[in-house]
């Protein structure tokens, strides 16, 4: 299973952290210092995965950002790794063309796309249109 | 219109929304904490305000302040969740679920705000309650909504359906009572007609059998269909990770999955799917290995897939590849061999990762014939490695291949000694200990060895400096520990004592780290008494009073080091030399006296041997030692079984009258328990030689050593000068083999301990250098098999482990929508009565989806009377279970033709 997804910028910046078994907050911070100095001292010809501690790390860059999945060791890791694209590919239709800036902007919003994708730490949904379903649904509440 | 000026009025108040507080925070860069406690200042100010659109605003930028503990906003998030507002409800939950966890009190208040939004007629209201409710569900949560939760299992919505199924799973997790009357329900999810809520029913499943395998065995036929039929690559990756974990306990499933599994293989094109299909297949594999002959097709299969992932110019494909060849080598260790080539190749990969992988792999793969030359490729590899912690894995792995099932596939210790000495040469390696440690090992196991060992460790002892050089490699420096130790210990091999002795009293040891000092020392003294011996042989007395006054020269050093144990070791062995030379003056011999201080054998002792001392029948630990004086006798026994005597054979008769056969025996135990202590250090060789012949004793094989290698090495020792003489020794072998193949044979069976002949290399007939016995570590008689309980008690899958198949009782229905008055029932008749009112209406509804379910299925299950529910309930599923075992019989024992199972 997932335990957590974090969104990190080359600076080491959280821009999104989403738990998904329960860590406390004083340890989170150091957590996450630590795993994301873990992915980002990784050359691009390393590979994507990084086993750390007793979980491991699947990573993946998108231009100055990256987003780090830890995982249960019985997790494949090939499919997180699809599923981090997958993630991105529907945040990049929901804002298109993404960039980290709309992900600071509309938190809110990347949260809800997140939690249509993943719940428990399981993967719910990999359909776009009906990831987004909820969220236009929203959006045209707001408008209304 | 009207409502456009109220907005435009609720903005103004606002003094900024997330957006604004995320420029603001970009916009502060020089000070951003600054910034951001005004801004924290500005959401409590905003929190204290009546209007719920502030709170929710505020709230909503809470959610940015990640890494800030918000604790004290938790009311206020419950407030905005309670909201009837969307908008607003989404944000509560959303901060709800990113800032509660278990100990939140003010969780307790949301139970009733949240059954409410699980009922609401808006299906998004429900889906942001379930969502939030995963992250911060509470026992008490649990077991309060665990029955909302089930009835929207059955929900017209698939989205809410969904995401009910999946909640469940935290559901179980914090309130395990509640699996058994939800499972059923669970069930008939995986078939459901929505593939996302199927799949989430996959997942939970999944989930839980992983843990518990067992419980779940019945459902395999299910699965089997559904991984046959679907599509959808998550899914079908965790129908397969499942039969991964249901295949060990029920060999048969495995023989039905090879064939999917293959094909699979063969047709899929998502690499995560043939990597999840090729796990499993290996799996299932393990499972089989004791019955299957017949599968070596697809073990093949597996290795050529895992080779073109490995070859594949994507590391991550890489690097899996290389993971699930380390699984294969466990039990088919054959058919990764032959990819050697392939392994090595990947050392020398960019990526570390994929470098260590590659370590791990090779660390199966070594036999005797190969781990010279793969030992020497990773020896070029410790050359060129740069950084020190890629290094110092090369380091440990080739300790670990070596030393690996006791020295297993070391052929000649020679050649390991020298690789280990030439590791010392490592700048910087924190491993300098594990070094120390294997040469004490080797040396003290392999008797064989000493002679080399002692030549080895003088020369690293004369060449000190060369370690101790510069501050850096400090760590190496423990590598000096085990050569003091061993120069010392088996002196006797020396070449040129009186030198070692010299080198090792040099005033340069004192820069060393104190407990090594203080093994110099002792050492020092051991060799004094081996110098000693000889000189005094010599009949110039003179030469051994020289020695005596270099001690006494040198150890004052000693004496006033800041180390303790340095300086209380060095003032014992210098006056002790005074004396020595007192005596030494009046022309009196010594030296057989001070070789007496050191005498006896050490043996090694298995680290665990302390722990598996079984305790002697009758002795009661517990039992007070000392206690009724009226009991002499016992108490004059105890002490005997316990402390051995130091002399078995001068054992003068007891006081105590016991008859002769009661002494033999008792001197019979004694004895085997002497031999067994690891504290018994033998006193003479005489009664050594007592304990060789007992029965219980390992065996002491005679040490041959061949000389056919040469033993003295100038200066440090190059490894690679053994793997040519050890190549020509081998050759060499062969030919004399072949002359008097028989007779050699039986003399290496005779020679060699079982145990190291049963390896899988024993057909390849290499015999080792010199006849090389390994000395087991000592072990008490009959100890236990170690029991270590490696399941973690803390494990919250732990309660999972339920039985699904029995019945359900009625005391195991979901407490529903009594507060509380599930588990204190007060009075009887108040509570039974709210009880039984509300638990019949989701009964009543699950009554009837089943029987719509059940239409077309073929289970001779009894359809349910409407009027008794409740016995239905409890009576139907007895006959389920047995028919889904005997099902589960069936369809395992069938050819592969799973459509006739439904």
């Amino acid at each position: 299973m997932i335990k957590f997804m974090l969104m990190v910028n080359r600076q080491g910046q959280t821009r999104l952290s989403r738990y998904y078994q329960s860590v406390e907050l004083s340890r989170r911070a150091a957590l996450e210092a630590d795993v994301v100095r873990c992915c980002l001292s990784r050359k691009k010809d390393q590979c994507s995965f990084v086993e750390y501690k007793d979980f491991k790390l699947v990573y993946r860059q998108y231009a100055a950002l990256y987003i780090v999945v830890g995982v249960t060791d019985t997790e494949n890791e090939l499919s997180i790794y699809e599923l981090v694209h997958n993630f991105v590919e529907v945040l990049d239709k929901y804002f298109s063309r993404v960039s980290e800036l709309d992900i600071m902007f509309n938190l809110d919003r990347v949260h809800i796309i997140l939690d249509e994708m993943i719940q428990n730490g399981h993967i719910v949904e990999t359909n776009k249109s009906r990831i987004l379903a909820p969220l236009t649904a929203l959006d045209k509440m707001a408008d209304g | 219109m009207a409502l456009k000026i109220v907005k435009g009025s609720i903005d103004r108040m606002f003094d900024k929304n997330l957006q604004d507080l995320v420029r603001g925070i970009r916009n502060h860069k020089e000070d951003e904490a600054k910034y951001i406690s005004t801004c924290i200042d500005e959401i409590k100010q905003e929190l204290k305000q009546d209007n719920i659109a502030v709170k929710a605003n505020a709230v909503c930028k809470l959610t940015y302040m990640l890494g800030y503990d918000v604790s004290w906003a938790a009311f206020n998030i419950v407030e905005v969740m309670s909201s009837s507002k969307f908008t607003y409800k989404r944000i509560g939950y959303l901060a709800a679920s990113q800032c509660f966890h278990e100990s939140t009190d003010v969780i307790m208040l949301t139970t009733n705000q949240i059954r409410k939004d699980l009922s609401s007629p808006n299906q998004y209201d429900t889906g942001v309650a379930l969502t939030g409710l995963s992250c911060f569900v509470t026992p008490d949560l649990a077991r309060d909504l665990a029955n909302d939760i089930m009835t929207l299992m059955s929900h017209t919505k698939p989205y809410i359906r969904k995401k009910a199924v999946l909640i469940m799973y935290k559901v179980f997790l914090k309130y395990p009572e509640s699996l058994r009357p939800a499972f059923p329900r669970l069930k008939e999810k995986l078939e459901d007609p929505d593939p996302g809520v199927q799949s989430a029913a996959v997942n939970v499943i999944c989930e839980l059998a992983r843990r518990n395998p067992k419980n779940y065995l019945s459902l395999a036929p299910l699965f089997f269909k559904l991984m046959t039929s679907s599509t959808n690559n998550w899914v079908l990756i965790k129908i397969i990770k499942l039969f991964g974990a249901l295949t060990p306990l029920e060999p048969r499933l495995g023989k039905k999955l090879i064939e999917p599994l293959t094909n699979l293989i063969h047709s899929t094109s998502a690499m995560s799917l043939l990597y999840e299909c090729v796990n499993t297949v290996i799996a299932v594999l393990i499972s089989l290995s004791s019955g299957m002959p017949n599968h070596s097709a697809s073990i093949q299969l597996c290795v050529q897939k895992l080779r073109i992932l490995i070859e594949d110019s994507d590391q991550n494909l890489k690097y899996l590849g290389l993971l699930a060849m380390s699984k294969i080598l466990k039990t088919h260790p054959k058919s990764v061999q032959s990819h050697k080539d392939l392994i090595l190749q990947c050392l020398d990969d960019k990526d570390e990762s994929i470098r260590l992988r590659a370590l791990d792999l090779l660390y199966g793969m070594v036999s005797k014939k190969n781990l010279m030359e793969i030992v020497k490729k990773l020896m070029l590899h410790v050359d060129k490695a740069e950084g020190t912690t890629y290094r110092d894995e090369l380091l440990t792995k080739i300790i670990d291949i070596c030393s690996q099932s006791n020295y297993q596939y070391i052929t000649n210790f020679e050649w390991y000694i020298s690789i280990l000495v030439e590791l010392t040469r490592l700048e910087g390696t924190r491993h300098g200990h594990l070094i120390a440690s294997q040469m004490l090992d080797v040396a003290i196991r392999v008797k064989a060895i000493r002679v080399f060992a002692v030549a080895q460790m003088a020369t690293l002892l004369d060449n000190a400096h060369l370690l101790t050089g510069s501050m850096q490699r400090n760590g190496i420096c423990e590598v000096l520990y085990a050569a003091a130790w061993i120069c010392g210990e088996f002196s006797e091999h020396l070449e040129n004592p009186l030198q070692t002795l010299e080198a090792m009293l040099r005033p340069k040891v004192a820069t060393l780290p104190g407990h090594i000092q203080a093994v110099y020392v002792q050492n020092a003294a051991k060799l004094f008494a081996t110098v000693l011996k000889s000189q005094e042989g010599n009949t110039d007395s003179t030469t051994a009073q020289e020695t005596s006054q270099l001690m006494i020269d040198r150890l004052p050093l000693f004496v006033q080091s800041a180390n303790l144990e340095v300086q209380e070791r060095a003032s014992c062995i210098l006056q002790l030399v005074k004396y020595i030379q007192k005596l030494q003056q009046k022309d009196v011999e010594v030296a057989e006296e001070v070789i007496a201080l050191f005498a006896g054998e050490l043996n090694p002792v298995a680290p665990k041997a302390q722990k598996k001392v079984p305790v002697p029948e009758g002795l009661d630990l517990d039992a007070w030692i000392n206690e009724p004086p009226s009991e002499s006798e016992s108490e004059d026994e105890q002490p005997k079984a316990i402390f051995a005597k130091e002399e078995p054979k001068h054992s003068r008769p007891r006081h105590t009258e016991v008859d002769e056969k009661e002494l033999a025996r008792r001197r019979e135990a004694r004895k085997q328990e002497q031999a067994n202590n690891p504290f018994y250090i033998k006193a003479s060789p005489s009664s050594q030689k007592v304990y060789q012949d007992a029965p219980g004793v390992e065996h002491i094989p005679v040490v041959q050593i061949d000389l056919s290698v040469p033993l003295k090495v100038p200066g440090l020792p190059m490894s690679d000068q053994y793997v040519k003489l050890e190549e020509e020794r081998r050759q060499k072998e062969r030919a004399e083999k072949k002359k008097k193949e028989k007779k050699k044979r039986k003399e290496k069976r005779s020679g060699r301990g079982k145990k190291h002949d049963s390896g899988p290399e024993s057909e390849e007939d290499i015999t080792p250098a010199h006849m090389v016995d390994i000395v087991t570590e000592e072990m008490p008689e009959n100890a236990l098999p170690s029991d270590d309980d490696d399941k973690d008690p803390n494990d919250p899958h732990k309660a999972l482990d339920i039985d699904l198949d029995k019945p359900l009782a009625d005391s195991e229905k979901l407490p529903v929508r009594s507060h509380r008055a599930a588990e204190a029932p007060k009075s009887p008749a108040e509570d039974g009565d709210a009880e039984s009112a509300a638990t019949q209406e989701p009964k009543k509804k699950s009554g009837k989806e089943k029987r719509e379910k059940k239409k077309d299925k073929d289970r001779d299950r009894k359809e349910p009377v409407v009027q008794s529910e409740e016995t239905s309930e409890v009576a139907a599923p007895p006959t389920s279970t047995t028919a889904e075992v005997s099902d589960l019989d069936f369809w395992l024992s069938n050819a592969p033709v799973p459509s006739n199972t439904q």
